[in-house]
């Protein structure tokens, strides 16, 4: 893991605003985020259900579901071209050739009429003038290079006849045919079993190292996060809350949100069990009705006045750290673990 | 639920496609040749004539297989233009941008409000005459608009399926995204409108002919040798009767094989949900095979 700092931009993400029209005017799901990918940088974006990070993913390649719309005002600017401006020919020539993605259920995201191989030899003739023969060589040399045993004959069969990892697997492959410079991940691991997310963690670790692509990886989990990522951007409810390089995360959390998350992930190693896994009480509000104030503060133990009226702003903490909470000012007003616990 | 069978309306249609084919092998006599004005005229079914002769002496029979290539092969003709035109309206409907598209399905929703026969017999009436490739044209261009819609319909429930997103975020252009990624999940409904189609159209040709405004005599197509007879049903049954016995054969083949490819990939209804969940989950890349 490398410091980030010092390297260059690749993705620069700025007041990333999403909205859909909803029962009373437009409704937020993606409300200014921003951060940054250095090239050849592991990032994860963290969240759980709902925080927007599938739609700020889908936004990066300019793919937002019909009603949904990127407002105006913020940019995304990939390897210094702001992606919203470009007219849609050029995005195209971005998409899959530059920035790929991966998406979360292989089984879906695989066209169930089309081989695997014809999928994959479609990206390769999509971006670049080749031959059939040739595309077909690119599309076996890109399964043969995700592990997949006896790529020519795998190539003519259909997703339904690939396992569940075999799929993701077949699903990296695509993504990497073209050896684009950011891959997008979406919870690649979510509908696959655990022994196969370790797998496939692995192997998008490891291709990482030999392309020096970049990877935002989106995930809920927790444990992938601490095993891939250089650096952590956390989501709730549509804004960034936290971001932080792992392990300064891992051992300060500064959000309570992200402590909460924390805590909620299971560990093996008996000093740091806790008697029971904890929750963090409720769920995301909906973005239509988003408390005032921080909008974290109905399910945080900390919570006081000040966090009723005022909406924090993304105070830094260090120099890679930055966390959305007003305790980073009034670090006095925490309250004591225990009662956290009890909380829980 | 239960399998109708493909297997007879296939037998069906395959057998009249070789006679069709193979008309001048098959057919006796020249179709248009008066054999013998004085002794052949008006002559009732006989070993001979099996199909009976006209009142110009012509042998039914041979006119009738004649008649057969006509037919079909417009009907055929008519449904493949009505397959690429409603195709290709269908999926610009789907995913043209909202303005255009919008413009596209009131058009559509105009075009269908006009009955097609009206417009037929308005052209044949006006234009007189008509040759058989304006004929085709003219039927095709009036009846593209189900297909259009079923098309459309399917491909807008394909178009929030998540590969329909995986294939976007590859990069590949809307065309391709349709034509290649696309089509085939809608290929089997697609055989099964364009099997009931033939059917149809071969309807309207002879409906269109034995108005006097389709296909033009001499050349014989069913409507047309109906059209012949028509006066004189009662004395010479068989000028009728053996044509219209004809027609029926590709019309119910047709309707049963496009019911059992309906039934067999869009179980609820034509063009619904179901089918394209169906058709989908199914894999298959080329049409439907027949399995007789």
């Amino acid at each position: 893991m490398t410091s980030p700092l010092p390297q260059q931009t690749l993705l620069d993400v700025h007041a990333l605003q999403v909205t859909f029209p909803g029962r009373a005017g437009m409704v937020r799901a993606v409300d200014g985020v921003s951060f940054t990918v250095a090239a050849g940088e592991t990032v994860c974006l963290v969240g759980e259900s709902g925080c927007g990070k599938s739609l700020t993913a889908m936004s990066l390649l300019r793919l937002v579901p019909a009603p949904g719309r990127i407002e105006r005002g913020g940019h995304i600017r990939f390897d210094g071209q702001d992606l919203l401006s470009l007219d849609e020919p050029s995005l195209r020539s971005i998409r899959g050739r530059e920035m790929a993605m991966i998406f979360q259920e292989p089984s879906t995201a695989l066209n169930p009429v089309l081989t695997i191989g014809d999928q994959i030899a479609e990206v390769v003739r999509v971006h670049t003038r080749c031959s059939r023969a040739e595309a077909w060589q690119r599309t076996e040399a890109a399964l043969a290079q995700v592990g997949i045993a006896d790529a020519p004959r795998r190539a003519r069969q259909y997703p339904h006849e690939l396992s569940g990892g075999m799929r993701q697997r077949v699903m990296i492959a695509m993504a990497l045919v073209l050896s684009p410079r950011l891959v997008i991940a979406d919870e690649p691991t979510t509908a696959l079993d655990v022994t196969i997310q370790a797998q496939i963690l692995e192997l998008l670790r490891d291709l990482r190292e030999r392309t020096g692509m970049a990877l935002l990886l989106i995930t809920h989990d927790l444990g992938v996060v601490a095993e891939m990522a250089a650096r952590v951007i956390v989501m709730y409810a549509g804004r960034v809350v936290e971001e932080a390089p792992v392990e300064a995360l891992f051992a300060s959390p500064r959000m309570p949100y992200t402590e909460g998350l924390l805590k909620a992930m299971p560990r093996l190693d008996p000093a740091e069990r806790l008697e029971r896994l904890s929750t963090i009480a409720g769920t995301v509000p909906s973005p239509d009705a988003l408390p005032s104030g921080c909008t974290f503060r109905d399910r945080c133990p900390h919570a006081w006045e000040r966090c009723a009226q005022e909406e924090p702003a993304l105070h830094q903490v260090s120099a890679a750290h930055r966390a959305r909470c007003h305790l980073v000012q009034e670090p006095e007003r925490r309250v004591p673990t225990t009662a956290t616990g009890a909380h829980a | 639920m239960t399998r109708r069978p493909l297997a007879w309306g296939v037998w069906l249609l395959l057998g009249l496609a070789a006679a069709a084919a193979f008309a001048p092998l098959v057919a006796p006599y020249d179709p248009n040749a008066s054999l013998d004005l004085v002794r052949l005229k008006s002559q009732p079914p006989s070993w001979a004539h099996p199909f009976g002769t006209d009142p110009y002496s012509r042998d039914v029979l041979s006119r009738v297989l004649y008649g057969t290539r006509v037919s079909v092969s417009f009907a055929l003709l008519t449904v493949c233009l009505v397959v690429v035109i409603g195709t290709t309206y269908g999926a610009l409907m789907a995913f043209a941008p909202p303005l255009l598209s919008t413009v596209l399905r009131r058009m559509l929703d105009l075009l269908l409000a006009v009955p097609r026969l009206l417009i037929l017999l308005a052209v044949a009436g006006v234009a007189g005459p008509l040759s058989l490739p304006v004929l085709v044209l003219l039927t095709a261009s009036t009846g593209w608009y189900a297909c259009a819609r079923l098309v459309n319909d399917e491909l807008a429930a394909l178009r929030s399926r998540e590969f329909t997103q995986a294939a976007q975020a590859t990069g590949v252009p809307v065309a391709r995204l349709v034509y290649r990624h696309l089509l085939p999940h809608v290929a089997p409904t697609l055989w099964a409108l364009a099997t009931l189609a033939v059917a149809g159209t071969i309807g309207l040709e002879a409906g269109l002919s034995f108005l006097g405004l389709g296909i033009q005599p001499p050349t014989a197509s069913w409507g047309n040798i109906i059209h012949d007879g028509a006066g004189l049903v009662h004395t010479q049954w068989w000028l009728t009767v053996f044509p219209s016995l004809a027609m029926l054969i590709p019309v119910l083949a047709c309707n049963a094989v496009g019911d059992a490819l309906r039934d067999r990939f869009a179980p609820t209804h034509f063009g619904g949900a179901a089918a394209s969940t169906r058709s989908s989950s199914a894999p298959m890349r080329s049409p439907p095979v027949f399995r007789p």
